[in-house]
Formats: C-alpha cells, sequence, structure tokens
C-alpha cells in the first residue's frame, strides 16, 4: 500500500541562479584548497628518482592553492555584494538574526531538527535562522582564510594585491601564528563542510521538500498554507518599515 | 672616551694605522653589504670622512652576548677594530676599559653632554615583573636605565631577539617579565634587528647607515631593516628547487638527508623567517645552518622558542600539550562531528519510521511521536 502525504505543496524559486553558481564555485573551491592546503601542510613522500630540475609538483600544488584562493575571494566578494542585491533569500538579514521571529526560529530549529526533541514539522524557505547564522560564521571564517593567506602569500609576491593583507602578519606575532591558525581554521571548514552535507541530506529526507536538488535547480516545495501565511507575515512588517524610513 | 667622539671615523682610522685605501674599501664593503647603489658609496665616504661620529652607548640586559660575539667575528677586521672596539662606544659593559664607577661616569657623561645626539644600542630585553629586579646594573634596574637613557637617545638600535622579540627568556611562562625594548619605549625611532645572534655583517650594515647617512634605514612593519629583513630564509635557499620539486628530507638519517633535499618536513623554519641568512651567511659566508644540514629555527622570528617542536612542521597547538599539532585536535573533532552525525541519522531515521507509520490517507495522525 502506498504511502500518501497529500498537503498541497507550491513549488518556490528560492535560489536564483547567481546564488547556485557562487555556491558550486565555492564548493570547487574549498574542495580544492582544503586538499592543496593540507597537502602543502604535509607533502606526501615522493620516492622518486627524478632530478629536481625535472618535477615541480609541490611548486604546482602550491600555484593551485594560490590561484584557487583568487577565485574563491572573488567568488565571496560576489556573494558579499548578492546579499544586498538578490532576493529575499539571498539578503544578508538572513544570516544576521535581527528579530525575534528569527531568534524563535533558532531555538525551534535546535529542538526540532538537531536535538529532536521536538516533532513537529518546521518549514523554511530559504535559509533556517540556525544555517543563516552558521553561514555568517562561514564567511567570517572565508574573510579570516583570505586575510591570513594573502598575508602570508605577500611576502612570495610582487604584486600589488596581497600586499593589501601584509599587515596581519605583524599583528599576529609573525608568519608562524599566522600559518598556525590558517591552517586550523581549514578544519573549521572540513567539519562544517561535513555537517552542511549531512543536514541538507537530512532535510530532504524527513521534508522531502527538494532541499538538495533545490540548489541545482533553485525550487523547493513548501505547503501552500505556509506560502500564505509567509506572505502575511512579511508584507505586514514591511509596509510598516518602509513607512518609517 | 667621549673625548673621541668630534672626530671623523676616518681620522680614528687613520690613528689606528688604516690607510686611506683601507678606509675606502671599507666603505665599498659596506655600502654593498647595506644595498646601497655603487653612486651612493661617494656619500658613505663623505659622511664617514667628514661627519664627526654620533656617540654610542651600547647596553647589555637580559642576554648572552652572543650578539657582541657576532659583530666582533664580522669579516671585516674594521668593523670589529674600528666600529665597535676602539672607537666607536662610548659605554659598552663588556668592552670598554673603564669599570665601575669610571664605567657609570663615562654613561653619564654622555648622555649629558649629547643629550638628543647619541644613539642608544641595546642587546637584550628588559625585565618588568617585581619591579624590575631581575637584572640590575650599577644598582639600578634595566627598566629604569632604558627609560633614562632612551629619553636623550636620537634613535635606538635594538640588538638581537631578545631586545626585538624577548627572544628565549621571554618563552613562556616568562617568569622575568622579559620585555623587548619597542614595547617599552614609544616614542623614539627604534630599530629591530632581530637573531640569535643576528648576523655581524648586518649589524655592521645597520650602524654604518645611521651613521653615515644619519637616519634610519628603510623598515618594514616590524620595525626590521627591509634591506635585510625582507625576505625569507626560504627565498634564498639554495636547496629550495628541491622544495618546488617536492623532494623533502623525512627523518634525518634517510637517503633523502645525504642528497641534501629540502628540510621542510623535518621542521625547518625557513618559509617562515626573515633574515638574510642564506645570501649572506655566517663566519665569514662559510655556511649556514640549512648548508650545514639542519632545518632553520626561525631565531629571528618572535615567539620561536614557544613555537615548538623544532623537528616538526606544525608547531603544538596552544593550550593543548606539546606533542598535539592542529592535525591531532581538528582529526578529534572531525571524529567526534562523525559521531554525533550517527546519533542524529539513527534518531532521524526512528522519527521518519514513526511518521510513515502515523501517515495515513495523507493527513498525519496526532499521537504517538510524542
Amino acid at each position: 500500500m502506498a504511502i500518501v502525504r497529500s498537503k498541497p505543496m507550491q513549488q518556490i524559486y528560492v535560489w536564483e541562479l547567481p546564488v547556485r553558481i557562487y555556491h558550486w564555485i565555492n564548493f570547487v573551491c574549498i574542495v580544492v584548497l582544503a586538499a592543496t592546503g593540507y597537502l602543502v601542510g604535509s607533502p606526501v613522500a615522493l620516492k622518486s628518482t627524478a632530478e629536481a630540475s625535472n618535477q615541480y609538483w609541490f611548486g604546482t600544488i602550491r600555484f593551485v592553492h594560490f590561484t584557487c584562493a583568487y577565485v574563491f575571494l572573488f567568488n565571496f566578494l560576489f556573494r558579499l555584494y548578492w546579499g544586498f542585491a538578490g532576493n529575499e533569500f539571498a539578503s544578508w538579514k538572513n544570516f544576521i538574526p535581527h528579530n525575534r521571529a528569527q531568534w524563535k526560529e533558532l531555538a525551534d530549529v535546535l529542538r526540532i531538527d538537531i536535538l529532536q526533541t521536538r516533532q513537529e514539522p518546521l518549514h523554511s524557505m530559504g535559509h533556517n535562522a540556525l544555517a543563516g547564522v552558521t553561514y555568517f560564521m562561514m564567511f567570517l571564517a572565508f574573510a579570516f582564510q583570505v586575510v591570513t593567506g594573502f598575508g602570508m602569500y605577500a611576502a612570495m609576491s610582487t604584486s600589488w594585491f596581497p600586499q593589501l593583507f601584509a599587515w596581519i602578519v605583524p599583528l599576529m606575532g609573525g608568519d608562524f601564528a599566522v600559518r598556525q591558525w590558517h591552517h586550523m581554521m581549514m578544519w573549521f571548514f572540513i567539519i562544517v563542510g561535513v555537517i552542511h552535507i549531512h543536514l541538507v541530506f537530512y532535510h530532504d529526507y524527513v521534508e522531502g521538500r527538494g532541499t538538495t536538488s533545490s540548489m541545482v535547480g533553485g525550487w523547493k516545495f513548501i505547503d501552500v498554507e505556509r506560502v500564505i501565511e509567509r506572505i502575511h507575515s512579511e508584507v505586514g512588517p514591511r509596509k510598516k518599515k518602509s513607512k518609517s524610513d | 672616551m667621549s673625548s673621541h667622539t668630534h672626530r671623523t671615523l676616518l681620522e680614528q682610522m687613520q690613528e689606528q694605522g688604516y690607510s686611506r685605501r683601507d678606509f675606502l674599501k671599507f666603505c665599498a664593503w659596506i655600502s654593498a653589504m647595506i644595498g646601497v647603489e655603487s653612486t651612493g658609496v661617494v656619500s658613505v665616504v663623505r659622511a664617514l670622512e667628514s661627519k664627526p661620529r654620533p656617540p654610542v652607548v651600547w647596553f647589555h640586559f637580559q642576554e648572552c652576548t652572543c650578539c657582541s660575539e657576532s659583530f666582533l667575528r664580522s669579516s671585516h677586521p674594521i668593523v670589529a677594530d674600528i666600529v665597535l672596539d676602539r672607537i666607536s662606544l662610548d659605554y659598552t659593559e663588556t668592552l670598554q676599559a673603564a669599570a665601575g664607577h669610571q664605567a657609570e661616569q663615562a654613561l653619564h657623561d654622555t648622555m649629558q653632554k649629547y643629550r638628543g645626539e647619541y644613539i642608544m644600542t641595546v642587546e637584550g630585553s628588559v625585565p618588568t615583573k617585581d619591579g624590575g629586579v631581575y637584572c640590575t646594573i650599577g644598582g639600578r634596574t634595566a627598566l629604569d636605565i632604558v627609560k633614562e637613557a632612551a629619553e636623550g637617545a636620537k634613535a635606538i638600535i635594538c640588538w638581537g631577539s631578545c631586545a626585538s622579540n624577548g627572544c628565549i627568556q621571554a618563552a613562556k611562562p616568562n617568569p622575568t617579565g622579559a620585555t623587548p625594548i619597542h614595547k617599552i619605549i614609544k616614542d623614539k625611532p627604534i630599530i629591530n634587528v632581530p637573531g640569535c645572534p643576528p648576523i655581524g655583517e648586518v649589524m655592521a650594515g645597520v650602524i654604518v647607515h645611521v651613521l653615515a647617512f644619519d637616519r634610519l634605514p628603510q623598515l618594514d612593519g616590524l620595525g626590521r631593516p627591509k634591506a635585510f629583513y625582507s625576505k625569507r630564509v626560504h627565498d634564498s635557499c639554495y636547496r629550495r628547487p628541491f622544495y618546488d620539486a617536492g623532494l623533502f628530507v623525512e627523518t634525518w638519517d634517510d637517503e633523502n638527508a645525504r642528497k641534501g633535499y629540502c628540510l621542510y618536513k623535518v621542521g625547518c623554519r625557513g618559509p617562515m623567517t626573515y633574515n638574510a641568512c642564506g645570501i649572506m651567511r655566517w663566519n665569514c659566508g662559510v655556511s649556514y645552518p640549512i648548508q650545514s644540514g639542519h632545518g632553520c629555527i626561525g631565531c629571528s622570528e618572535a615567539a620561536f622558542w614557544d613555537n615548538g617542536p623544532f623537528y616538526r612542521h606544525l608547531a603544538a597547538f596552544p593550550g593543548f600539550g606539546i606533542e598535539t599539532t592542529a592535525d591531532n585536535i581538528g582529526t578529534a573533532a572531525g571524529i567526534a562531528t562523525l559521531g554525533g552525525m550517527a546519533a542524529h541519522a539513527i534518531s532521524t531515521n526512528i522519527r521518519k519510521r514513526k511518521l510513515i507509520a502515523t501517515t495515513d490517507g495523507g493527513v498525519p495522525k496526532k499521537g504517538g511521536d510524542e
């Protein structure tokens, strides 16, 4: 016998194309940066009989790391811009809890999805409040990696751009400390990345609202009632706000 | 001693039996050292033959005198003989003939007579804990002496890692509160010449630059002369091609060590250390640590002693004990995360089973899930 969940669902276009492109470029960059970064920290032992002049694999790994860092940075800057230019789900307001509803949602997500002490379904459209805060911390970590990474790179570059970050080295007390923290932060990305994937699967597994595929096509499913509810709750306060502005 | 100070360096050299030819050779050599372009040699010659040398007072606090030793072993004899030994210093505890009250008198006279003109050089850090009792000279604390001497100094040169960043005695837990000069004196131009010790030629170059041009050399963000500290040891390392090729010494006695591969994986600090060792080398250019088969320990970097162990690429992570690296912590946190996820996945599946069990004809029944 088939089991049917027949609540009326509607498709909502949540993630715009630029957000999706950002997401996948960012994904590739972080994977490549972590892998090459780890190798730079702990190069594998190569049992090669070739002369040093015939190989350059470690140099290549570093080159890939540095090149990827530039792509990562500009992709990140683009996302920051899109936080102001994009739709309501891409807005910076999702990332910094600034009203009571967001704090309440944050607590609900913790109780329902993470600790699973309550069972009612929770239907956020874009990022839920907890995810938003986590991504905000991740953005801070992005900024930290950019500053420390380019700060270290400044010493080996003649380009003007990395020099903009050279100040971090004396501030942190030398290259050693900078490298140590840059390396530590890699683990933050690995752990947050793993949890991120786990929770995406979790949401799809339990809610079946297309969380996973939404980052490919941009569409998510949502209860019709929720859509109406949301439109009402959003239109109300927004009108008020525009008056006061 | 202070009676010498109104003469030029040339006059003083001639008095010691050096010819003008020797003097010119010295000028050309030191100009090359400090990175002055060839036309600048003239300015060095002019300055050293016509300008009276400014008086120099040289303090020794919490240190081992390895900076002075390094200076004395500078490859050019004139550096030791003229700049340091006979003429340049109006006060230096380890080398001056005067002792006791006479020595203190010489210092006092110089500081009064040449107020605002003398160059203050410092070897060693200054203890600040417990009222500075851990280093006293002539009954006064180093802290007192530094503050008084700095007040009338034109500029301060900090020799070595002790004076520049605290060095070994400032390593955790820093029992005496050893403090570098730039954290005590804020209102004077300060040149940091770190290293344990700094290279003798670098010291000579810095002091000649100040004496000859009457101004500070170009400094980087940490107050170090760019001429000597703008590149990492790694950047001028002759083993660098092995690094780029990914050929590393894995253990100290392996075949790769014998072949002279890169020491990166056995803890070489070259990639994080700003110094001129790879170019100037030591003991008249004979060798330097990496050339002798030992990694750089980063002696010219701040907190190098706390960034151990020296023979491992990644440092011990602060607060987690000496054997714990960032990777150990990351791996542990990763395993904990996987454990949490497994628990979460199990809980999710129980929840989903309940959901399926209670879903009937599309409307989830209340009850059974709480």
